[in-house]
């Protein structure tokens, strides 16, 4: 008993020893994501890090459970609670499971912030969305217009009637279509998501418009589709096939022509202003409804009565990055 | 021919000899290791509040593996103990909607998981099906329900005083939840090494014929260590759902194989037989140690699970090598 006695005082000096040695002055954010080996997030841990060397004095801590289950998440918030880290910037596996672990996070003076998946309003400070409805439907309009100059018609390839996200970028794209004259938005189908109904609802759109310039698909599965129907129907540059979609997918389409440019959130942009919005509200930033906070080369966060931002338009893919990014997800 | 004096050993090794080479005393022993070697690689690790912290990664888990040991000695297995946890969960959440107050809801997540661990027991012993395919099945079945009732969506306002469970402190450090683990790990403690039940258990898993014509009554047994661990499922679910404060269908995903992971690390024997309470409780604090240590360092989970596997297979061939190399 009085050798394990001493044995556990001389392990609690040395501890203490290492820890005043160990209390440097560089601010901890942990980035927690919602399972490792993803290229998503590990593309957005390079934007952390990135944030991090801009800053100088932060150490980024890249995180999170081996498979998507918020038990997972609060094991490593919990040991992360214990470092004492400064901030903790999550992607969420459950909204609310994380909620009473992170506002234990929260009492101990740990500034916490959601993104891409968010936190339930009381489990953190704020919540950054990669992008917002307006900045999307703009963006898939634009998409379009940008390689249509002399204007014409073009038609979205959405995923199912009822997909909550879609309808409402498509709503966001009908509204800003009276500032891009010329284009005529012929006629909106639905491929459920489903790779061989997309493919169909595709071919029907090349033979009831036979002018059709453009099919925008607002989904990653509807985009490949469209880009593949569009290929073998030997009517590459005629029609351009645009929307949202995955690099890694799309690079087979943007190489041969199909797609002249898709857009998706940037992921490294994601993880960068995470990380930016972490150290601001960590070093006294506000967060009420309505506050404006830097994300350094990216521009202001604006929160709304939610406690949420958007950071900025979807980010456009075409030949001159799709190499970069296609190996990165 | 002189009859000489004969010494024949009336057991093999001594008491203390035996004690010293038991899997318990190995599993402590890396135990400690373990938490050495965390004190020194953490400057965190020797704090109460973080330590209590890190008990939450073993507690519930645990309550369940103690049932599950029982189960496993007496050459049963129950793999759908995390499905009763959503089931049981789900049930709470759909009452909390009601306002149904904090002793309903415990009263309800317990008779839920009553109910499934009677459902499993029925399959196996009445009907005579073998236990892992039972399991396996009502583990697809149990969170089928919980994923029909609730999609994609969750339950949450469980009042305050739920909260309790699996946020709240008895006295300091010690949450509700290490305290009902020290409970159990005694009351399931005395129930098998202390009781004739405890023996019936045993003699199922070594020879379930043979405790049969010795007169012990095997299938209604079994019947009751299903029930058990259905019970324990449903006890696990209460703390669990009080920690999170929340019910979603993939609540405690996964969860049956670290139950089991940690019953087998305990020394309990696959096959059924043999396996001490204090081995799993053991077990039960080495995981804990080795994830939250781990997590500490900022380990990656992959690398922990590679650890845990090492772990694993490491104390389970240690023995094997040491006697082989006896010989």
């Amino acid at each position: 008993m009085s050798v394990l006695k001493k044995i556990l005082t001389t392990v609690a000096v040395t501890a203490a020893m290492v820890g005043s040695a160990a209390h440097a002055e560089n601010i901890k954010i942990a980035l927690v994501v919602k399972a490792l080996g993803i290229g998503f997030f590990e593309a957005a841990n390079k934007g952390a890090e990135e944030a991090a060397a801009e800053l100088g004095n932060v150490d980024i801590i890249y995180t999170g459970p081996t498979d998507t289950t918020a038990e997972g998440q609060i094991e490593v918030i919990n040991s992360l609670i214990a470092q004492g880290v400064d901030a903790i910037a999550i992607s969420a596996n459950d909204p609310d499971a994380v909620v009473p672990v992170l506002q234990k996070a929260m009492e101990r003076g740990i500034t916490v912030i959601s993104w891409d998946s968010g936190v339930a309003q009381d489990g953190r400070q704020m919540h950054l969305n990669p992008s917002s409805t307006d900045l999307i439907g703009n963006t898939i309009i634009k998409l379009a217009a940008d390689h249509m100059p002399d204007g014409g018609q073009v038609a979205i390839l959405s995923a199912t009637t009822t997909s909550t996200n879609q309808n409402a970028w498509i709503d966001a794209a009908k509204a800003v279509l009276p500032n891009y004259p010329g284009i005529e938005l012929a006629a909106v189908v639905y491929g459920d998501d489903l790779s061989d109904k997309s493919y169909r609802e595709a071919q029907g759109l090349m033979s009831s418009y036979p002018d059709l310039k453009a099919i925008i698909a607002p989904t990653t599965v509807g985009i490949l589709a469209a880009c593949q129907a569009v290929t073998d129907a030997g009517k590459i540059g005629q029609i351009n096939v645009t929307g949202l979609g995955l690099p890694s997918e799309m690079a087979g389409c943007v190489e041969s022509g199909a797609t002249e440019s898709f857009a998706i959130w940037n992921p490294i942009d994601l993880g960068y202003a995470a990380t930016m919005l972490a150290y601001n509200i960590h070093n006294g930033a506000a967060t009420t409804p309505g506050s404006e906070i830097p994300m350094g080369r990216i521009g202001n966060a604006t929160l709304d009565d939610t406690g949420s931002a958007a950071m900025s338009d979807p980010f456009t893919y075409d030949k001159s990055n799709i190499e970069q990014f296609k190996s990165i997800f | 021919m002189t009859v000489t004096d004969r010494h024949i050993p009336d057991r093999l090794q001594s008491p203390l000899q035996r004690r010293l080479r038991s899997w318990e005393t190995l599993l402590l022993a890396v135990a400690v290791a373990i938490f050495t070697f965390n004190a020194f690689a953490s400057p965190y690790f020797l704090n109460a509040w973080n330590l209590s912290d890190a008990t939450f990664n073993f507690t519930e888990k645990a309550m369940i593996a103690f049932a599950m040991a029982l189960l496993i000695i007496a050459g049963e297995i129950d793999l759908s103990v995390a499905a009763i946890i959503a089931l049981a969960s789900t049930a709470m959440g759909a009452a909390a909607q009601f306002g149904a107050p904090t002793l309903l809801l415990v009263l309800i997540g317990l008779a839920v998981g009553l109910a499934c661990g009677a459902f499993n027991a029925v399959l196996v012993t009445v009907m005579g099906l073998p236990s892992i395919v039972v399991t396996i099945g009502t583990m697809s079945l149990f969170r089928g329900i919980s994923y029909i009732v609730l999609g994609d969506t969750a339950y949450g306002g469980y009042p305050k005083g739920f909260k309790v469970f699996g946020q709240g402190y008895v006295w300091w450090v010690f949450s509700w939840e290490l305290v009902i683990f020290v409970a159990l790990a005694l009351a399931f403690g005395v129930l098998l090494h202390l009781t004739n039940f405890g023996r019936a258990v045993y003699a199922i898993g070594n020879n379930a014929t043979g405790a049969l014509f010795s007169g012990i009554r095997v299938q209604r047994v079994k019947f009751i260590l299903f029930l058990l661990t259905g019970l324990m499922s449903g006890v696990a679910s209460v703390c669990l759902t009080s920690r999170l404060g929340s019910t979603r269908p993939s609540i405690g995903l996964g969860m049956e194989l670290e139950v089991v992971t940690m019953v087998v690390l305990g020394g309990v024997n696959i096959l059924g037989g043999s396996g001490t309470i204090p081995g799993v409780v053991i077990a039960a604090v080495v995981m804990g140690l080795v994830t939250f240590g781990l997590g500490l360092l900022n380990v990656p989970g992959i690398v922990m699970s590679i650890v845990i596997g090492l772990l694993l297979i490491g104390v389970i061939a240690l023995p094997r090598l040491w006697a082989m190399w006896r010989r």
